[in-house]
């Protein structure tokens, strides 16, 4: 008890430098925790979403840019297909026969920064976007109707232009946010989608044939499309359908399977997380380095005090317990404020990521390193009282209480 | 058996420039139990040496000192910091109170590293000593004698059988230091604890009933001052 006392008095005697130490390490702490979480989360997140689909078929080019067009809608498509020549492909037995659903859609248009993207409304209508999750439009809304200048709305993209039912819209050439100009089409909203917290949320749907009829759009590609969505019978069709496409040497591309490919993009920015958790680390270390200095440098005035406590009968390891307390008190401040910095840093890490990909991450959800990080920061602390608790330990206790008589 | 024994018990210093400087060498000396006596003693003389030796914050070169029936001279370190901490009560000169703690913890820390903390225990001694409206003010916020009469509490917190008091009465004045050392030898009284008391001012020890010479116990001082 006289040691949490000791302790306690000490952090208060020392006020200002505890809370900068602490907050230091509550910088460190919660810069790794968010690191680490985002990391793991959106790992695990994005390579889960494929919005209900096995593969995609797009033009030739990378697999990595077809599904980050057509799943995640980022990037530019890598052009567009014929819809003659996907026809073609689904004649063949050997593939036709593998694909149990085939979505279309078309890319290129969008309105004020949301994308606008054309489908059959067979997308809303049969898909399960997750195991046992089909799309659904909130109540008073209904499906867009093929041949009319109708959209239903993905509800992130629904509330941040705050569009209601009836709301009415020019779809802009181009995807960017500053657009070339508007298209004639003026249409309206018919359905809201309930939130998927999938890519699906931020897109502005409309029929297939609305992007490709567009005014403006070229008259001679009016069947192409951006690429299709499909949903492979078995897994062994997915692999087959891959190497007669792909090795054809052909027009097309065929990006399967959606998870593998989507855990490439993390190994090529694998090296952003890797910065930022060695800039974790390092701020770790500079923070336990702080604690050393700080208790250290008061060490020469608490000399006093430590020979009082030894002459009162306290042992040189409970002088040392007592520093080494008051360098992990320290620690569990820092990690404890650091939950708070990691709230508020995921919150925003999470929210821009929603609004740029749709995917959203629960920061919140348990990780392990809920556990592990704040032990290794509060023992990083431990390790830098270590020295002016070994200065406390050899304090001198008769010539500390000088004068003698 | 009395409550304190020493015999042949020396202590020497290394000086900075080589060669040592022995400071403290008495061959027999004895304190009963509840027994009160004062050392009288020049500044410099050994004094403060003699009764940390006997508290176990120093280690002699060699001799015995039988405290409560251990060798202190024997013992090691934490076993010397065990013993100090339940049977020695100590009162400093400049009182060597903890500035950062309120004066009700300063006396628990006086029983805090012996049989554990006893605040009811504390609080009473505080009281004894006339200071039960200040268990919540810090040391800076006493007069000097408070901060004495803290000080004793303290070094009775422990239910010590033997205090030992270094010039406890040297930054009072004088009507303060016959007052503190009345309540000194009161309260020792009261608790049953046997008192040893070194000091140089003449006019404190004339209050002392039994009164020894320093010079003539301690060997060290009459070889230095030897031709």
């Amino acid at each position: 008890m006289m040691l949490w006392n000791l302790i306690y008095r000490s952090l208060r005697q020392h006020a200002l430098s505890t809370l900068v130490t602490a907050g230091s390490i509550a910088l460190a702490a919660g810069l790794l925790l968010t690191v680490w979480v985002v990391k793991t989360q959106s790992q695990a997140v994005f390579a889960a979403t494929n919005s209900g689909f096995d593969a995609v078929l797009g033009a030739r080019g990378s697999k990595l840019q077809l599904v980050l067009n057509a799943i995640f809608h980022l990037e530019a498509s890598p052009g567009n297909i014929a819809a003659a020549d996907f026809e073609a492909l689904r004649r063949n037995p050997m593939i036709g026969g593998a694909i149990r659903t085939a979505i279309p859609i078309a890319v290129g248009d969008s309105f004020q920064g949301w994308r606008v993207v054309g489908t059959v409304e067979q997308l809303f209508a049969e898909i399960e976007y997750a195991p046992g999750k089909r799309y659904a439009i909130a109540r008073g809304g209904r499906n867009f109707q093929l041949g009319a200048h109708e959209a239903v709305v993905g509800n992130f993209a629904a509330k941040r232009l705050g569009w209601k039912l009836g709301a009415t819209f020019h779809p802009q050439h181009g995807v960017s946010e500053k657009a070339e100009r508007d298209h004639d089409e003026l249409y309206t909203v018919v359905g809201i989608l309930e939130p998927t917290s999938t890519p699906v949320d931020r897109v502005i749907w409309i029929p297939l044939e609305g992007i490709q009829t567009m005014s403006g759009h070229n008259p001679f590609a009016k069947t192409d499309i951006s690429a299709v969505l499909i949903q492979l019978r078995a897994p062994t069709a997915g692999l087959m359908a891959s190497n007669l496409i792909n090795q054809s040497g052909g027009k097309l591309t065929f990006a399967y399977p959606i998870g593998t490919i989507v855990a490439e993009l993390f190994n090529k920015i694998s090296w952003i997380d890797k910065v930022l958790t060695l800039l974790a680390w390092l701020v770790a270390a500079v923070a336990s380095g702080s604690v050393l200095v700080s208790i250290y440098n008061s060490m020469s005035a608490r000399a006093r005090d430590i020979a009082i406590l030894r002459a009162l009968g306290a042992r040189r390891r409970t002088v040392f317990g007592a520093v080494v307390g008051e360098a992990a008190a320290i620690g569990v401040l820092g990690a404890a404020a650091g939950f708070a910095v990691f709230a508020g840093l995921a919150a925003g890490v999470a929210s821009i990521i929603q609004a740029q990909t749709g995917v959203v991450l629960e920061p919140l959800q348990w990780n392990p390193v809920f556990g592990w990080g704040p032990a290794v920061f509060v023992g990083l602390c431990v390790l830098g009282g270590l020295v002016p608790a070994f200065k406390a330990y050899r304090v001198p206790v008769a010539e500390t209480l000088a004068p003698v008589s | 058996m009395p409550l304190l024994s020493i015999k042949d018990l020396a202590k020497t210093y290394p000086l900075p420039g080589g060669g040592a400087h022995r400071v403290v060498e008495v061959v027999e000396f004895s304190l009963e139990a509840a027994e009160q006596l004062a050392l009288r003693g020049e500044s410099g003389s050994g004094k403060t040496t003699f009764l940390h030796l006997i508290a176990g914050i120093l280690a002699p070169d060699s001799g015995r000192i039988a405290l409560a029936g251990r060798d202190v001279a024997a013992l090691g370190e934490a076993a010397r910091d065990r013993l100090r901490a339940e049977t020695i009560g100590y009162i400093f000169q400049t009182f060597n109170l903890l500035q950062g703690h309120t004066v009700l913890e300063n006396v628990e820390f006086g029983m805090a590293f012996g049989r554990g903390v006893d605040r009811a225990y504390a609080e009473s001694l505080l009281r004894r000593v006339g200071l039960s409206d200040k268990l919540g003010h810090f040391p800076r916020q006493l007069s000097t004698g408070q901060q004495q009469r803290v000080a004793v509490a303290r070094a009775l917190a422990n239910h010590p059988k033997l205090v030992l008091a270094d010039e406890p009465t040297g930054n009072l004045d004088r009507r303060h230091a016959r007052e503190a050392l009345a309540l000194i030898r009161e309260v020792c009284r009261e608790c049953g604890a046997a008192l040893l008391l070194v000091s140089h001012d003449e006019q404190v020890l004339a209050g002392f009933g039994d009164v020894r010479d320093f010079a003539a116990l301690n060997r060290a001082l009459t070889a230095e001052a030897a031709p």
